[in-house]
């Protein structure tokens, strides 16, 4: 365990540390961050001075080590638009976009597994038809297009969610803001949380139904059948634990799905997290913060899937962390 | 994250108390018949700091209108008013007089002064972005508590219209603390005290900021009525109309013009447009194709493309087609320069000019900066495909789009620009003044056509005081301009607004988007 922790320790140094050697070379793409930050009547020259001052001038391996030896006293830069800390900017706006990931999460969960052992167990039922013909258009439609359907449905048609933002936080213990204790925060969380649920939900319906009607025909099924267990314990201990196994792996590996599709939402609901960031700061083309969440979410990707090789291992105890994966 | 201006006032709780007893009676009597009015509002934008000399843009402009008070301002039918500047009077030809109101209160409670305007002023003149309007101000002299000369180095025919953007800042509260910082942090991009209508309370950058009224406002004539203000910025332009839709806000701007027709057929939603002088154009490269360089090559081109038509089907009319630069209410209009559209004139000239068979060019627009810019971009590329001119188009986010264009990276590259002091000689200066780096004349000039005919009648325009003098000399170069064919000229571009139907959005709007929202009046309901 310590060893497998320790491995994953590195790989996820490595990571970081890759994605911020990408993130500097794409940064001359991206645009001019001096243009963004004063009037289009400032003469070339005296811009041509800005960037002077700010070291945009100097050669990529210069600004990378400049970078790398403050980034090791923890400190990636300085934000042009929100003049913080990046880490900061980004921390500050974390809570936001995991409340919505976890009601999401959440959603997920509590619909697709019923729903897609339900389309397993009965797949002649007209509710699992209905299932895997949702299942199959929800891959389908771009998750733009639902969030704008809700929005038009659910705000401006019947009133009855607020069309963006966050509205009211609460403070919790000092560290958090949320927005999962008033009533005023759970409403503004109900479209987002929904369409993101909806984008993320299909596969899962899809791989739970297939791999469970694997399991289902499997020899230690049969076996159980013909010893007489019951249906509940056959369905919901013995097929669905091992049903899981795959749903788990590609939990983890939908985290980034997650990610890309946050960006997506928050920017369409206003919804002011770590993606709507990070879309402002492509736009302004902030390359600190732009860095910045790369790494961040480097990390956050290396956490994830270290966390559900855990789960793995809980899930199924042949499963042996330290030989396990790098 | 709270600013307060309090934290940084020199005021005692003592002297706090009787204000603070007032309050409360006050609030007690009336808080039950009258509630705060608050607008909620989502614009495009915000401003990038509580600084009003850090960045010379829009968002920056419509929080200077808030917080702070400009000397004088422009009215809807494009007259200057007076403002924290009660009158004024030419005493030389390079000297004006201004004389202040007096007795307005900055809101930290320090009385508004003539030492506040020279301070103001030479901040300006400190400030990257604010420098270069500023540069023919040569110096400011404080006559009296409440006079001021501003001289100038030469005649200075626009100093009114440079005034609009003399927004007093309190010098007691700033001084000592008041560098202008680009890309960090600084006192003044964090704390703000002016005399304007509202108070920052709270501000989250980028996701919103609540401002509060004034109580000591010096301007009681106006019948303003809002009590506190919820700005957010909204970037894309579906959200910003659902949000109004929904009735979460109550007034947005821009709204894109194929949202128009439908917001207008929603119950209970106005929309407010009015023309402005925000000119878009063509630049053809003539220093990266030889065939540009041919006078016959550009009117063509000028020829091919049908104005009228670009702004009836992209811009569902919200445009005025435009054959000059100039708007009609700048001083450099000439009536008789109208768009022209004649394909088969064009292919004669083309014929003419030995381009029968048409050339290849590459062509790049921005995909987010200007109302529909992509689309006209792509509408120009199919109507020069008729004169057999073939448009490898490339449309870029802003962001990159003004990188390209600094490095004249396309043969055409699209442009807009509005005048910053609503005068002619503006566009002339930095769309098609010949290039120099140092003084910033001609930047955006990605034709590299150079008339030096042209930069001498900017220099002369720059200078002259007499009206009548000054349009002809702008005249002149605007028909020049025509006669070279030296651009295209495609339309000027209406600032479009929505509101619930309650809120008197028309009185307060202007063609610059500086709403001046002391002056809103919002009908409870």
């Amino acid at each position: 365990m310590f060893v497998f922790l320790l491995r994953r320790l590195v790989q996820a140094f490595v990571v970081m540390i890759i994605i911020s050697v990408i993130s500097f070379a794409i940064q001359n793409k991206l645009g001019d961050p001096v243009l963004q930050h004063v009037s289009m009547t400032v003469a070339p020259a005296e811009r041509a001075q800005i960037r002077q001052d700010l070291g945009l001038n100097d050669n990529l391996v210069v600004q990378y080590w400049r970078f790398a030896k403050k980034a090791i006293h923890g400190d990636l830069g300085t934000s042009y638009y929100y003049k913080e800390p990046v880490l900061d900017v980004i921390f500050k706006k974390l809570p936001a976009t995991f409340e919505l990931a976890f009601c999401a999460i959440v959603m997920v969960a509590f619909i697709a597994i019923p729903c897609g052992i339900l389309a397993a167990i009965k797949p002649k039922n007209i509710i699992s038809r209905l299932v895997v013909a949702l299942s199959t258009m929800g891959i389908s439609i771009p998750i733009f297009i639902v969030a704008i359907f809700l929005v038009y449905i659910f705000s401006i048609q019947l009133h009855l969610a607020p069309s963006f933002g966050r509205g009211q936080t609460t403070d919790v213990f000092g560290l958090w803001e949320s927005g999962l204790f008033s009533k005023d925060g759970l409403r503004h969380l109900m479209l987002p949380s929904i369409s993101l649920a909806f984008a993320l939900m299909p596969i899962f319906v899809r791989l739970i139904r297939a791999e469970m009607i694997e399991v289902l025909q499997s020899d230690y099924i049969r076996f159980a059948w013909s010893k007489g267990l019951n249906t509940r314990r056959i369905y919901f201990i013995h097929a669905l634990k091992n049903t899981m196994l795959p749903v788990i792996t590609v939990g983890g590996i939908q985290a980034g799905t997650l990610v890309a599709y946050t960006i997506l939402t928050e920017s369409i609901f206003q919804w002011p997290g770590m993606g709507f960031l990070f879309m402002d700061a492509v736009s302004r083309v902030d390359t600190p913060l732009i860095s910045a969440y790369l790494i961040v979410v480097g990390g956050i990707f290396v956490v994830t899937n270290t966390v559900v090789d855990l789960i793995y291992g809980l899930v199924n105890p042949t499963v042996k962390l330290a030989n396990h994966g790098l | 994250m709270f600013i307060s201006v309090l934290d940084h006032l020199k005021i005692t709780p003592k002297r706090l108390f009787p204000s603070t007893a007032v309050l409360f009676i006050v609030t007690l009597f009336c808080c039950q018949t009258a509630s705060a009015v608050t607008l909620k509002m989502a614009f495009d934008a915000d401003p990038v700091s509580l600084d009003p000399h850090e960045q010379l843009s829009e968002g920056t402009l419509q929080f200077s209108h808030m917080v702070f008070d400009p000397l004088v301002r422009w009215k809807q039918n494009g007259q200057i008013e007076p403002r924290l500047a009660t009158h004024w009077q030419q005493i030389t030809p390079t000297t004006t007089r201004f004389f202040l109101r007096k007795n307005v209160r900055f809101q930290t409670g320090n009385q508004f002064t003539a030492e506040d305007v020279a301070y103001t002023i030479r901040r300006l003149k400190r400030s990257a972005d604010f420098r270069a309007m500023f540069d023919n101000i040569s110096s400011v002299i404080v006559i009296n508590k409440h006079t001021v000369d501003i001289r100038s180095s030469h005649t200075n025919p626009l100093l009114l219209n440079i005034m609009t953007y003399v927004f007093p800042m309190d010098k007691v509260f700033y001084q000592g603390r008041d560098q202008i910082v680009k890309f960090g942090n600084s006192f003044a991009s964090k704390h703000a005290s002016g005399t304007g209508p509202y108070i920052v309370k709270e501000r989250e950058p980028g996701v919103r900021m609540v401002l509060t009224r004034n109580k000591d406002y010096w301007d009681t004539k106006s019948k303003g009525n809002v009590d506190k203000i919820i700005l957010t910025p909204i970037k894309n332009d579906s959200t910003r109309l659902a949000a109004l839709l929904s009735g979460d806000v109550d007034f947005i701007s821009p709204v894109s013009p194929i949202d128009i027709e439908r917001t207008k057929n929603s119950k209970g939603v106005q929309i407010m447009t009015l023309p402005t002088g925000r000119i878009l154009l063509l630049h053809m490269n003539e220093k990266r194709r030889k065939e540009f360089r041919d006078v016959r090559v550009r009117r063509a081109i000028n020829l091919a493309i049908n104005q009228p038509l670009i702004v009836e089907k992209i811009l569902k009319g919200y445009a005025v087609p435009a054959g000059q630069l100039s708007a009609s209410k700048f001083l450099g209009h000439v009536k008789g320069l109208q768009p022209e559209h004649d394909v088969s004139k064009a292919l004669e000239l083309m014929k003419q000019a030995g381009y029968e068979k048409g050339f290849r060019i590459s062509m790049m627009a921005p995909n987010n900066r200007y109302m529909n810019d992509d689309k006209v971009a792509q509408a120009i590329a199919a109507m020069l495909g008729r004169i057999h001119i073939t448009v490898d188009l490339k449309t870029l986010p802003k962001a990159q789009y003004f990188q390209q264009y600094d490095e004249r990276a396309a043969d055409i590259m699209m442009l807009g620009w509005q005048s910053d002091t609503e005068d002619s000689n503006n566009l002339y200066e930095f769309i098609i003044a010949c290039q120099d780096a140092e003084s910033g004349l001609g930047a955006y000039n990605a034709s590299e056509y150079c008339a030096p005919s042209i930069n001498t009648d900017i220099k002369l325009a720059n200078r002259e005081t007499n009206p009548e003098k000054r349009a002809r000399i702008m005249q002149r170069i605007e028909v020049k301009l025509h006669d070279d064919a030296a651009i295209v000229p495609l339309y000027w571009q209406y600032n479009i607004w929505a509101a619930k139907n309650n809120l008197h959005i028309d009185r307060i709007v202007n063609d610059q988007n500086h709403p001046f929202l002391g002056d809103l009046v919002i009908d409870e309901k």
